[in-house]
Order: structure tokens, then C-alpha cells, then sequence
């Protein structure tokens, strides 16, 4: 078994007086598929913001790709250029164009040429199926059409991880289905992700491992039959009965 | 208490029509009447019932107009815009009947009882406005006390100028990306650069013409564009400045926009003509009128930064999150993503604060510099011209009227170019 890609060791994060990770343990293989689910205010978010330190934990190790994230990194921006990441607002770029919006960071952080940009950007974004709307602006998309336009940007970026942080919450549900397709697509294709989501039939389809998060701690950290089929803990009784 | 005079109306609509549209039309005509011929058609009425007649006649009238649908256009855009209730139908009235009363007085002392013929004092014999004192001074108050002669060096040199400003329109493909290098670095270099060689001159056989001698609206002119073109930079490094996460950065930035917002622009200059000479080496010597530039831009990149930094504070956490998840230092995330959204959020208020600037620049008469209206109350003094005060003032207010809303106009076409759906 080779070295996992993501370490979290003993991570333990504080807004102001408030715990949000309390003692979370984690290690992701490459190629890995994890879906991380949880009541709202569980810590799940933070959780993978931790991982391209938008978030910044206050104890605890955090090893991504080999490089160690504190306040000593120096090269943040290299490591988060391999992390791809997905949000639940999409946060397209509402100023440029789906195009520009993949092409921007592959021309500007991997100085990759404009012309290489644009094949690359029109290649992922035939995977995700809106080749077509490459010219519009995001505020003529649909929700749906958005979040598979940022799928596609974080892509351009050719991560080694993708992270997706409640990447269905804001859509209308027929929308859900689309969006869920293309990162099913992903997953298929062999991507290290970890997944944020409510999205159980996804999970099953798709996860390695499911992790039940709840009160800033990983209350259960299953393979995804275990995790479905016979549930350890209470606290994830009560969820799964809940939400299915 | 609501007034409705609803139940007059009967269902035969076309006769409240008629109606409404002669007794409107009577009041108007009325008041026309007795302010441009001064006759008076209702002087049988006593005396107050008279001076309220086309009042009360015109809400009864635009009373009988008001309905849902009339189908005739001019009446449904009345109803739509000025005739929504009772309340808007009696503005309406007062503003128009201000507006005839207004007018006629206006007219005749601005134009038909005007002089502009001849070229002295002795020549407005009439009861208007004396346009030749405009007419005479027109050069002084263009050029202030520049030589005759050598008008043409300014106004080559603002043609120069305006034409390389609009250079970055015919920007190649592959040059785009230089377009704000342009604008922000190298157009004001070479504007500077023009107006020092042409205006000032000193070599290439032109003869050099000090600081003091320019005035009138070219000197408006230079001081605001210099302002304008280096208070915008300024102002956005300090705007990202009170946003940084370095505290030294942080701490100056506040600093000096708390300081430069504290004091009075007039202040400021005094001191930069007066006091800061005093601290500078005996031999080392800066030109009044660029001292004075560089008081009122650092003066004005204050409230340029704060209004920077409201469009920075509008702009939701995503775009920061999505900018750095991407890989993006803070130099990329801002130029590429944050400040063109920002930036575009504040076109109104950078537009506000411009046209405030061009305002303020009178003020450079306080330290002896005499722009358009400093040229103005130069002129008024002068024994030969006394006693046009009025005309002077009207001509300045027109200009820069004429100035502010060009810019305020050019500022809306730019929201709408840049606007995108969100």
C-alpha cells in the first residue's frame, strides 16, 4: 500500500470559542472516493476547506501530496492548484465568460499557453456536456449547467484531488441528477475525491468509504456496504433513518 | 382626506376626455397668457380666486383625464408618468406654471434684451445681460493669462492628449492585455510628458511660459485630468492597503485615508504652496501648479479608496475561495477576478467623487493659481468691466455643467458595457 495522498492527523479547529473539529483522523489513497455526510454545523465543510486551507486549522497535521499545511507553507498556491475544488454557491467568475472562466488559472498559475488553454477547456468541458455554452456568461446558465461549468474549471487545473463541497445543495432537484452524472463520470475516470453531500444514492453508487460526521467529530468512518447496510453507531442510525 | 373626484365621471369616458383636456389646456393657456403677454383673462374673478384659477381648473381637468385606458397615447403616458394621483397631478400643475412664470424673465434678460455686439463696457445699453463682457474676456477665461499667440501649443497639446486617450480603442488582439499598463502607466507619462514640452515649453524653439500664466478652463482641465488619472491608482493600492492582512500595511493605509479625509482641501493646499516649500533643500525647486496637483490627488486617492473599498466589500467570499482553491496568489486573485468586479460595482461612486474633484479645483485659486473661475473673479474686479458679476457666474455654471455631465453620462455608458448578468 503506497503513502496515503491526504494525512490528517489529530486535527483539532476552533472559531473563537467554538470547536468545529474536534480530534479528526483521516487518510485518503490516491484514487480514492469519499463521501462525507453529517447534520448542517457538523463540520463537515470546514472539514475539506481544511485540506486546501481556506480554512485554517489551529492543532493537528494536515499532509496533502507530501507537503505539510501550517503557516509556514510557502507554496499554498501550488499545492491548491492541485486540489480542484467545487462549491456549493458554484462561485463562477460572473465577469468572464464559462471559456474564460476555465481558461483564466491554467494561463495565469500554470502559464500554460492560450491556445493550449482553450483545447484543454473545451475538451473538459465537452465531458460535463456544456461545449455549447462556452461563450455565454454564467449568469445565463441554469444552476444545473453553473455547477458542471465549475466542475470543468477546477478540472482545467488537471488536479490530483477534487474536493466538492455540497456541490447539489443549491439546485433545483432535476438539476441535482445532471451534475451528479458528470461527477459520477469523474469518479469513473479515477479521480481522488472527497465529497460533501446529502446525497446518499450518489454515495452509494460511487464511494469507497462513507464518513458520518456530527458535533466536529468523525462518528463513524465505514466502507459504504458496512456504512448502509449495518451502521455502528446510534447517532448514524438516527441519520440514515432520517434521510432515506 | 382623499379628494376623488371619481364619481363625476360618468361612463361616457370620451366626454371626461373632452372635459379634462379643455379645462388642463385652459389653465395652461391662462398662465401663459398673463406671463408672456401679460394679459389676464380671469381678472373679473376676485382677487385671490383669480391667481388660483388655473390652478383649480387644471386639477379639476387632469382629474376628469385620470382613468385606466384611454387609448389615445398622449393621454396614457400623462396618466402613466405625471397623473398618478391627485397629489402628483397638483405638482405637476405648480411645476409647469413655475416654469411659464419663470420663463419669460429669463429669456429676456438672457437673450432678448442681451448684448453681445461691440467691445466695451459702453456698448451693453440694455437691460439684459451683457454678453460682450463674456465675449471680450472669452480668451482670458480659456487660457488664463497665456500668451495670445501661443494659444495654439494648448490646444494642439489637449488634442494630442484626448487623441492618445482614445488610442487604447484601436488596440490589437494581442495587445489587450497591455491596456491597463497603458492607462495607468505609460498614458500619463506621455500626456505629462506633451504638456510639459508644448504648454510649458523651453526647448524645440518654444518659448518657455511659467506655471503662473496658465489659467481659465485649460488649467481646469490639466489639474483634473492629472488628478483624475493618479488618484484612481492610488486609491485602489490603498483600498486593497486597508484590506491586507499585513498589519503595517493595514495600519498606513488607514492612517493616511483617515488623515487626508480629516483635513479641508484648502488646507491642504496652502500648505503645499506655502508651508512645504519651507521643508525642501534651498536648491531644490517644484513648480506651484504640480505641487498643487499632487496635494489634490493624494487629497482625493482617500475618498477614492474608500469607495474602492466598498465595491471590494460587496463582492461575496466565493469569488475569494473560488480565485484561491484555483491556485491564485493574491496579486492574480485581485487583478483578474476581485478588482474588475469591484471595480465595476463602483463606476457610480468613482464618478461621484471625480466630479466632486473637478468641482474642488477652483479652490486652486487660494494659492494663486486662477482657473476658469478664479479667472472670473479676476475679471469682475477689473475697473473697466465692473458690475458683470452675474454674466460671468452664468457662463462658468453652464460649463461646468456641460463638463459634469458629460462625465456623469460617460460613466453610465460604461455600467452598461461592463454590465453582465449575474
Amino acid at each position: 500500500m503506497s503513502e496515503p495522498i491526504i494525512k490528517i492527523n489529530d486535527v483539532n479547529k476552533w472559531f473563537g470559542d467554538f470547536q468545529v473539529l474536534k480530534n479528526i483522523n483521516l487518510d485518503v489513497n490516491a484514487k480514492q472516493k469519499i463521501v462525507v455526510c453529517g447534520p448542517s454545523g457538523s463540520g463537515k465543510s470546514t472539514l475539506i476547506r481544511c485540506i486546501n486551507r481556506l480554512e485554517e486549522h489551529q492543532e493537528g497535521k494536515i499532509i496533502v501530496d507530501g507537503n505539510e499545511l501550517n503557516e509556514n507553507t510557502k507554496n499554498i498556491e501550488e499545492i491548491r492548484a492541485e486540489v480542484g475544488m467545487v462549491f456549493q454557491q458554484f462561485n463562477l467568475f460572473p465577469h468572464l465568460s464559462i471559456l474564460d472562466n476555465c481558461t483564466l488559472a491554467p494561463i495565469w498559475v500554470k502559464k500554460m499557453p492560450k491556445k493550449k488553454a482553450e483545447e484543454l477547456a473545451l475538451n473538459q468541458l465537452e465531458q460535463v456536456q456544456i461545449v455549447d455554452q462556452a461563450y455565454k456568461f454564467p449568469g445565463q446558465l441554469s444552476g444545473g449547467q453553473q455547477q458542471r461549468s465549475a466542475i470543468a474549471r477546477a478540472l482545467c487545473m488537471e488536479p490530483k484531488i477534487m474536493l466538492f463541497d455540497e456541490p447539489t445543495s443549491a439546485l433545483d432537484p432535476e438539476m441535482i441528477k445532471e451534475v451528479l452524472d458528470a461527477m459520477v463520470n469523474l469518479a469513473k475516470g479515477g479521480m481522488t475525491m472527497i465529497v460533501v453531500t446529502h446525497e446518499m444514492g450518489f454515495a452509494k453508487e460511487v464511494a469507497d468509504e462513507v464518513i458520518f460526521m456530527d458535533e466536529g467529530m468523525i462518528v463513524e468512518k465505514n466502507t459504504t456496504k458496512e456504512f448502509f447496510a449495518n451502521p455502528k453507531s446510534d447517532r448514524t442510525k438516527l441519520f440514515l433513518s432520517q434521510i432515506l | 382626506m382623499k379628494i376623488s373626484l371619481s364619481q363625476i365621471k360618468s361612463n361616457n369616458y370620451i366626454t371626461n376626455i373632452y372635459l379634462g383636456t379643455f379645462l388642463f389646456s385652459l389653465s395652461i393657456f391662462d398662465v401663459f397668457l398673463y406671463s408672456f403677454l401679460n394679459i389676464n383673462i380671469t381678472s373679473f374673478l376676485p382677487g385671490n380666486l383669480s391667481l388660483f384659477f388655473p390652478l383649480i381648473i387644471g386639477f379639476i381637468g387632469l382629474s376628469f383625464l385620470r382613468m385606466e385606458y384611454s387609448g389615445i397615447k398622449i393621454i396614457d403616458n400623462l396618466n402613466k408618468h405625471i397623473n398618478t394621483s391627485n397629489f402628483n397631478a397638483l405638482l405637476t400643475l405648480i411645476i409647469i406654471f413655475a416654469l411659464l412664470k419663470a420663463l419669460p424673465p429669463a429669456l429676456s434678460w438672457m437673450v432678448l434684451d442681451a448684448n453681445i455686439s461691440g467691445d466695451t463696457k459702453q456698448a451693453c445699453t440694455g437691460t439684459g445681460a451683457c454678453w460682450t463682457y463674456i465675449k471680450v474676456w472669452f480668451k482670458r477665461f480659456m487660457y488664463g493669462m497665456y500668451p495670445n499667440e501661443m494659444h495654439w501649443r494648448i490646444n494642439s497639446a489637449f488634442i494630442l492628449v484626448i487623441a492618445l486617450g482614445f488610442a487604447g480603442y484601436f488596440f490589437k488582439e494581442n495587445l489587450k492585455k497591455y491596456l491597463a499598463l497603458y492607462y495607468v502607466v505609460i498614458y500619463p507619462i506621455i500626456a505629462f510628458l506633451i504638456i510639459y514640452y508644448l504648454i510649458s515649453g523651453g526647448s524645440f524653439g518654444l518659448v518657455w511660459v511659467e506655471t503662473g500664466a496658465w489659467g481659465g478652463l485649460s488649467l481646469t482641465f490639466i489639474v483634473s485630468f492629472f488628478c483624475l488619472i493618479f488618484c484612481f491608482p492610488l486609491g485602489m493600492i490603498l483600498a486593497l492597503g486597508r484590506r491586507s492582512n499585513l498589519p503595517a500595511v493595514r495600519y498606513t493605509s488607514i492612517c493616511y485615508i483617515e488623515f487626508w479625509r480629516g483635513v479641508p482641501l484648502i488646507t491642504v493646499l496652502f500648505m503645499s504652496s506655502v508651508m512645504f516649500p519651507m521643508f525642501l533643500p534651498e536648491d531644490f525647486f517644484m513648480d506651484k501648479l504640480v505641487r498643487v496637483i499632487i496635494a489634490i490627488t493624494l487629497f482625493e486617492a482617500a475618498y477614492c479608496a474608500e469607495v474602492i473599498r466598498g465595491g471590494l466589500q460587496a463582492l461575496p467570499r466565493g469569488q475569494y475561495d473560488a480565485a484561491k482553491s484555483l491556485g491564485m496568489g493574491y496579486w492574480k486573485m485581485h487583478i483578474f477576478v476581485i478588482l474588475p468586479q469591484a471595480l465595476k460595482l463602483v463606476i457610480p461612486g468613482i464618478a461621484n467623487t471625480f466630479l466632486a474633484l473637478v468641482k474642488d479645483t477652483p479652490l486652486i485659486f487660494v494659492v494663486g493659481l486662477a482657473e476658469i473661475a478664479g479667472m472670473l473673479a479676476l475679471a469682475k474686479t477689473n475697473p473697466k468691466w465692473l458690475g458683470f458679476a452675474m454674466e460671468g457666474y452664468i457662463f462658468a455654471a453652464i460649463i461646468f455643467w456641460i463638463i459634469c455631465y458629460a462625465m456623469s453620462k460617460y460613466s453610465y455608458n460604461l455600467e452598461q458595457k461592463y454590465k453582465t448578468e449575474r
